[in-house]
């Protein structure tokens, strides 16, 4: 999604290191975010048949349920991870 | 005491509440108005998201539909909650960093156009115009049934609420609002729940509840489920039967289009700082899954209990349930009161004085009706819509309980219907007139144009309430596909490619909605007039993609077109770069304002 393009010369070389670490933090984390929603919750759900939950298989708890606590894990990961990178690159608020 | 009186009483109290919470919050200035001054806590802020998020169609309607599909309607609860990992890792941050009030406020800075600008505020008022009208016809239809009034009083009445609290308070009226919303809805969705969970599994959590044993006969619930339901000649609750590729794209649309809505975005404004709109974002989410968990196991034991209770006697052999004890036996007093309305109805159509129901349109069953003397399905209507509103009926829980499932529902359609008001308003009276007709116009004009746009909205939503351009469910889809199509990409773009310029991101809108407005007035009628269709949903024109799930498509085009046309075009001038570079580090927050 993003272009390495050079002529933004605004930045500093530091906030551009944060810029990729920011990124790498997003990737990862929306790998996370399709793997179980259209993966375990939908595409990949054949393949989890043989894993039983609660009278059905663990794809259909994906579905119904997993996906969105893992979802909320996702988010607050990311704010307290964000919000440390913040400080490690002194570029924080206040 | 009578029903009518106790959801007089519940609807009556929330509604004061509601109100005198609005007075007190009175906004004063613009920037209160708007944005309530940026003074509001992350924790309420999520509340009052997530209040304004929930509409009548995941209060109302969600549950119902994942009661009578099983599995495959999963969609709707990873399609809107997802969507929040975009707005959180994707958005929110951004946008509060770039601080400005609205969406195409940061859409015209960003790609330097007052065109893109205008673009943007068209998308956003087509989007939430139509969600308002599809929150309008839920107020009509909650209001007239517990009222007891015509569906025409029932908006009427409802349509002054909004326009009380929205008009006079603003954002920050409606932000404290909206949390005495969230608390009101929440109590009225779980609290049946747990009743209903501990009558069923003995949990009083219905999230564990549905994965848990059946209590009756020791099984697990969702195995007793599969069983009862499939002996009838209906799906399997917990198989996949839709088509896997509409799942997916329909899934992705939900998410996009939830990123892509503006009412939920300027959310993200109102929160003090960078790091609090991060957290904000996932408060938000916190909230939503309290209802989120629970809607599924809703769904999952009305079913059974539905079932049940229609083959009270241990499914076929046992016999269905007669007339007589539908019209005298106190537990199925609900089915009378329901009958009422219209929307739920039966039929004794082989005269045996009892009522069968099971799947008539599955040829398995031909043979076991063909032996038991039946004459098809005779449980003739049961319309989706009523299951949450029926539910506590259904399982016989308290007066008091059915009265805060009124109140709760109205709450759901109200709390939406302000929000996106206010996000209406805001793009006619900031975006329209003092971004690009009247730049000078006072701050106190400002403001009343604002509640002169809200009151005008809140008049068209109520005339098209009144006369819908079809149903709730394809108004919403409109929205949805409209958000995803047209705004998602804009912004994200805006923040994550600089190579982006202004001819760009205006092809790039214009195209994602194009398409998708055309793919659904193909399906479902040009402005939703009926029989203008030349496709329908069960045969659509690109192979197995309803015009529901075609919002994602749509992004697509808008993301392809935009870096096309962008890559063919002058580049990014170097003041929007540095721009776009600061809108990436949370850094000097504070100090970003409005003009």
């Amino acid at each position: 999604m993003t272009d390495q393009s050079t002529h933004g010369t605004g930045a500093s070389e530091s906030d551009k290191t944060y810029w990729q670490a920011n990124l790498r933090i997003i990737y990862v984390s929306l790998v996370i975010w399709a793997l179980v929603s259209f993966g375990f919750g939908i595409l990949l759900r054949p393949l989890l048949a043989g894993i039983s939950v609660g009278g059905t298989d663990l794809g259909f708890w994906f579905a119904q349920q997993g996906s969105i606590l893992v979802f909320l894990g996702l988010i607050f990961f990311y704010a307290w991870r964000m919000n440390t990178l913040d400080r490690e690159h002194g570029v924080e608020e206040e | 005491m009578d029903q009518f009186v106790i959801n007089l009483l519940f609807v009556g109290a929330s509604f004061a509440l509601y109100i005198g919470i609005a007075i007190w919050a009175r906004a004063g200035s613009t920037s209160e108005f708007y944005a309530a001054g940026r003074g509001v806590h992350p924790v309420t802020n999520g509340m009052a998201t997530a209040a304004d998020w929930m509409s009548a169609a995941s209060f109302i309607s969600m549950a119902g539909l994942i009661a009578f599909t099983g599995y495959d309607n999963s969609s709707f609860l990873m399609g809107w909650t997802g969507g929040y990992v975009l707005l959180a890792l994707l958005l929110a941050p951004y946008l509060r960093k770039f601080g400005k009030f609205t969406v195409s406020e940061f859409i015209g800075d960003r790609f330097y156009s007052p065109t893109a600008r205008i673009v943007a505020v068209i998308c956003l008022i087509v989007a939430s115009t139509t969600y308002v009208i599809g929150q309008m016809t839920g107020v009509g239809v909650a209001f007239g049934r517990f009222l007891e009034v015509s569906n025409t009083a029932g908006l009427l009445i409802g349509a002054c609420v909004v326009f009380a609290y929205a008009v006079f308070g603003g954002m920050k009226g409606v932000t404290y609002t909206q949390v005495a919303q969230y608390c009101v809805l929440i109590m009225a969705y779980t609290i049946p729940a747990i009743f209903i969970s501990l009558q069923l599994t003995g949990t009083p959590i219905p999230a564990l509840g549905l994965f848990g044993d059946h209590a009756a006969s020791g099984e697990p619930l969702l195995a007793k489920l599969d069983a009862i339901v499939t002996e009838l000649g209906f799906n399997e609750y917990t198989a996949h039967h839709s088509d896997t590729l509409n799942m997916v794209l329909f899934t992705l649309s939900l998410m996009i289009g939830t990123a892509g809505l503006p009412h939920v975005i300027m959310r993200f404004f109102t929160v003090p700082r960078v790091a609090d709109a991060r957290w904000s974002a996932g408060w938000t989410l916190v909230f939503i899954a309290l209802l989120y968990l629970t809607a599924p196991a809703v769904g999952a034991m009305a079913r059974l209990n539905i079932t049940e209770m229609m083959w009270p006697n241990g499914g076929i052999d046992g016999g269905a349930v007669t007339v007589q004890q539908i019209e005298n036996d106190p537990q199925y007093d609900w089915m009378s009161t329901w009958q009422k309305t219209g929307l739920l109805a039966w039929e004794d159509k082989n005269g045996d004085g009892a009522i069968q129901y099971y799947n008539d349109k599955n040829a398995d069953m031909t043979a076991v009706a063909e032996a038991n003397g039946w004459a098809g399905n005779e449980l003739t209507k049961f319309n989706r819509d009523i299951l949450v509103l029926a539910n506590p009926e259904i399982a016989n829980l308290p007066g008091w309980v059915i009265g805060l499932v009124a109140a709760g529902g109205l709450a759901a359609a109200l709390s939406t219907a302000a929000g996106l008001l206010l996000a209406i308003s805001s793009a006619v009276s900031h975006d329209l007139i003092k971004g690009s007709i009247n730049p000078n116009i006072s701050e106190k004009n400002e403001l009343l144009s604002a509640r002169i746009a809200m009151a005008v909205a809140i008049a068209v939503a109520t005339y098209l309430g009144l006369n819908p351009p079809g149903f709730a469910a394809q108004t919403v889809a409109l929205a949805f596909g409209l958000a995803a199509a047209s705004i998602f990409p804009a912004l994200m773009m805006g923040i994550f490619s600089t190579r982006i310029n202004n001819t760009g991101a205006v092809a790039g809108m214009i195209a994602g909605l194009t398409i998708t407005l055309l793919y659904i007035f193909l399906h479902k009628g040009w402005f939703f007039i009926p029989d203008t269709n030349s496709f329908t949903d069960a045969d659509p024109l690109l192979g197995t993609i309803k015009s529901t799930s075609f919002g994602a498509i749509g992004a697509a085009v808008n993301f392809a077109v935009a870096f096309v046309v962008a890559g063919m075009t002058k580049e990014t001038p170097k003041e929007i770069v540095d721009l776009v570079e600061s809108v990436r580090v949370p850094r000097g927050a504070g100090a970003a304002q409005d003009h």
